[in-house]
């Protein structure tokens, strides 16, 4: 992905405090899927503060990624009301359609399959996100669609 | 007098033009007339918080809003997002001008990152009929425990989201050290209304010590699930004909820290500061649903997002997890060890550091307390 920002690049629009952090992480996050360890070095150099500081929060995150995923990170909600909405079935055609398991990246490089905590659509379950995009009152059908249409 | 709700329209700008015009005292006086409680589930008096804010010392002050709804069950303020944005933001001006602060910052949720682009419209729609306030938008990073008004300041501080020690608390010092104002998506939207319409129309419902209309977020075993409003103080026995709920076993009110309300017991009580939670979270659970499993869903929401800062939380919801697995795999256990873990949870609720921990066995205790004899064979 040679077209993305350089850290350089990135850095230089943000301030050197530390509650700027996030915000790095996030940007570095979204255009680049994830926070390697040469990034958060230099990171930390940009907000004078220590490398394993950085990779503490960055670690502390769940949806933000220290490892390389894959192009879409499909995230199944599994708390309760998508349990009883029947989130077993979703996953298991997930699994079927992505061709890897939950906690996996497809050969491919192309899907990651993992579970998340509530995400506020408990009224519209089972629901999912693919990268920030939502995914509602999903079917096993509709969720192979899904995956069918990400090239 | 019309019932009150936060969900009729308003015009934009009004009720901070009303605000200045009024001044910062006659506004807190307003919203203590008004009896509103924070709307985040732990009820503190808005308007006393606002108070002492404001009295704090100090040059520089914030306001924050949470908006990282995380809570089990909980999607009222997606809505309010979505549809009433320009309300929040209102009452974060509102509260900027009560303390003389220059900067709100929102916290949204990871999860909300495709509301983006309509938050980031709302927002500077708000800054120009409040040109005197600079709104922020921070994202969360998809941890439940940032929902904790002191871990979520830390978010913003760039730092991991752990809670902090209290005392002293945001009042005094939040968010960098300065006195902060933080409150949940609902109570800022209810600030223009109570300015607008009245204290004395918004408590004119609800319960001697809840006050006004609140949202809740129904789930589960209905056929009319989705966000309502009803007064404070409905029954919910009330609650769930209105959603339609069909052969209740039990409700879990509150979410995962909440309690569980059993459909026998329990239907004439009323959700309020005063009796069962008014968090908003509403989940119903049907007669067919096994109780092990929904308890199992729940303390292992708790393993994956305690912050692991405190040894009662981290180890007690651990162990906690281990035993209902144990449960579920139908094993005898002792009247002893049954004992032990109900003493583990009282332990945890009173040693835990912050309210992810407190209220992490909640629901461990409370289905005990209904359905011991369906869900552990007790071996003597």
């Amino acid at each position: 992905m040679s077209e993305t920002p350089k850290n350089a690049e990135i850095l230089s629009r943000y301030g050197q405090d530390r509650d700027n952090l996030m915000p790095i992480l996030h940007e570095i996050n979204n255009t680049r899927g994830y926070i390697s360890e040469q990034d958060m070095q230099e990171i930390a150099c940009h907000l004078n503060i220590s490398a394993t500081d950085v990779y503490g929060t960055a670690t502390f995150y769940s949806y933000l990624n220290t490892e390389p995923k894959g192009k879409y990170v499909i995230r199944l909600c599994k708390s309760l009301s998508c349990d009883m909405a029947g989130k077993e079935k979703i996953a298991a055609a997930l699994e079927a359609a992505a061709g890897c398991a939950f906690g996996k990246t497809s050969a491919d490089n192309r899907f990651t399959l993992e579970y998340g905590n509530c995400m506020g659509w408990c009224d519209l379950g089972p629901a999912m996100l693919v990268n920030h995009d939502v995914h509602t009152q999903l079917t096993p059908d509709k969720a192979k669609e899904i995956l069918s249409q990400l090239k | 007098m019309s019932t009150p709700s936060i969900l009729t329209n308003l015009t934009k700008g009004e009720a901070y033009k009303k605000a200045m015009a009024m001044g910062a005292d006659a506004v807190i006086k307003e919203l203590q007339a008004s009896e509103l409680r924070g709307r985040g589930g732990a009820g503190f008096p808005t308007g006393l918080k606002w108070k002492f804010t404001r009295e704090a010392a100090g040059d520089k002050k914030f306001v924050v809003c949470n908006a990282d709804e995380g809570e089990l069950g909980t999607f009222k303020d997606r809505k309010l997002l979505l549809e009433h944005a320009h309300k929040m933001f209102e009452g974060m001006a509102i509260a900027a001008y009560v303390l003389g602060a220059k900067d709100a910052y929102l916290y949204l949720r990871w999860e909300y990152h495709f509301m983006k682009a309509d938050i980031e419209k709302a927002m500077a729609e708000m800054h120009a009929l409040c040109p005197e306030v600079h709104f922020h938008l921070n994202f969360g990073g998809g941890a439940y425990v940032c929902g904790e008004e002191s871990a979520l300041i830390e978010s913003i501080e760039g730092k991991r989201g752990e809670p902090r020690n209290k005392p002293p608390y945001p009042v005094t010092s939040g968010l960098f050290e300065c006195p902060t104002i933080i409150n949940n998506v609902e109570t800022f939207c209810c600030i223009p209304h109570i300015l607008l319409e009245g204290a004395a129309g918004f408590a004119s419902v609800g319960t001697p010590k809840s006050k006004g209309p609140k949202l809740f977020s129904i789930s589960g075993d209905v056929k009319k699930p989705g966000v309502y409003e009803f007064p404070m103080g409905i029954s919910l026995r009330r609650v769930l004909a209105a959603v339609e709920a069909e052969d209740t076993q039990f409700v879990l009110v509150g979410g995962s820290g909440g309690r569980i309300a059993c459909a026998e017991k329990c239907l004439d009580r009323n959700l309020s500061f005063e009796d069962l939670p008014p968090g908003g979270s509403i989940i119903v659970l049907g007669k067919k649903r096994n109780l092990i499993s929904a308890l199992r869903s729940v303390m292992d929401f708790f393993v994956e997002e305690s912050c692991g800062q405190c040894v009662p939380c981290r180890e007690g919801c651990y162990r906690m997890l281990h035993f209902v697995e144990k449960m579920e795999k139908g094993e005898k256990v002792s009247r002893k060890e049954l004992d032990r873990f109900l003493e583990l949870g009282t332990t945890m609720q009173t040693s835990s550091k912050c309210g992810l921990g407190q209220s992490a066995s909640n629901v461990f205790v409370s289905m005990l307390d209904y359905f011991e004899k369906e869900m552990v064979k007790i071996q003597n």
